[in-house]
């Protein structure tokens, strides 16, 4: 890359179409796993709640 | 003959729980690696192009999104067709796992290609073939999403979805063959099997390299999905109450 920065975001008058479309992936890509996290979170919390009633009708 | 009983042993969820996780490890690890050295290729190795300046650069997720949009698909329906004929449960939570992945590269095909159209085309929406069958796909997944969830029975849910995945594979090659079947505006194949590739070594290597990030990343992602869509529906299993992530 020969210019500074600012020309490296620039990309040749295409800005905001270059930075549209990377910056849209990339908060996709970073949001999905998230979610899924989130997900996983969730239905563990339910789990051990499951459990743990199951655990006192036992009791 | 234990080869061919270990393989069959993964299609029990609970024997393909902890795998998922190990799969699910080792492709993120090999996503962020390749999108860190597919990003700096895109950006910092491969040269302006002659003709579209800058703004080529668009396509080095938009062609990886879009055949991963198309690849996903047929893996769903690969996974679905297996479900309907074996009855197998966890290929039903395969692609359920996948679908919001492929929806989401799906959505990014067609984001990026109209944030490529706009300046290249001067439109940010045709309706060309290409464009309209991939639309046309985006809905196909929305839809599979949509009547999963509205069946509350799971069997049934798996069923109809999978009817309505394999129905839809007829989409897939009309993506693909729409840029020779008519003549619109969406540019040919830059890489085909048969011809092989017009495109430049290091736009190319570029290009293959953010496809095989993408490709990890999708593997991850629906490794880390099924996992949580094995512990929803086998939640009143015993062997779940007792993993150890399961707290007391």
């Amino acid at each position: 890359m020969k210019g500074g920065v600012s020309e490296f975001f620039a990309m040749g008058g295409y800005a905001l179409y270059v930075w549209g479309s990377f910056g849209a992936t990339a908060l996709l890509m970073i949001a999905e796993p998230l979610l899924v996290r989130q997900r996983r979170k969730a239905a563990l919390q339910r789990i051990s709640r499951l459990v743990r009633i199951k655990s006192e009708q036992q009791s | 003959m234990s080869g061919r009983l270990s393989f069959y042993r993964f299609s029990s969820p609970a024997a393909f729980y902890p795998l998922a996780g190990a799969i699910g490890k080792v492709s993120a690890l090999i996503a962020v690696v390749l999108l860190a050295i597919g990003l700096y290729m895109s950006f910092f190795v491969a040269p302006t192009d002659y003709k579209q300046g800058e703004g080529y650069r668009i396509i080095f997720i938009h062609v990886p999104s879009a055949w991963m949009s198309m690849f996903i698909y047929l893996v769903m329906a690969f996974w679905a067709g297996i479900g309907l004929v074996f009855n197998t449960r966890l290929s039903s939570m395969m692609a359920q796992a996948l679908a919001p992945t492929g929806a989401i590269m799906t959505f990014i095909a067609l984001w990026t290609g109209a944030f490529w159209g706009k300046p290249m085309w001067g439109a940010w929406w045709v309706w060309d073939a290409r464009l309209t069958s991939e639309l046309i796909l985006f809905f196909l997944y929305i839809g599979f999403i949509a009547l999963q969830g509205s069946i509350d029975d799971t069997r049934r849910a798996d069923r109809a979805g999978a009817v309505l995945l394999l129905v839809g594979v007829v989409n897939i090659p009309i993506i693909y063959f729409s840029v020779k079947w008519w003549n619109t505006l969406h540019q040919g194949a830059t890489v085909s099997v048969t011809e092989g590739s017009s495109m430049s070594t290091i736009m190319l290597q570029a290009m293959l390299i953010m496809t095989f990030a993408f490709w990890a990343y999708s593997v991850a992602v629906a490794m880390y999905r099924v996992r949580s869509i094995i512990l929803e529906r086998e939640k009143d299993t015993r062997w779940v109450s007792e993993l150890p992530e399961v707290r007391r």
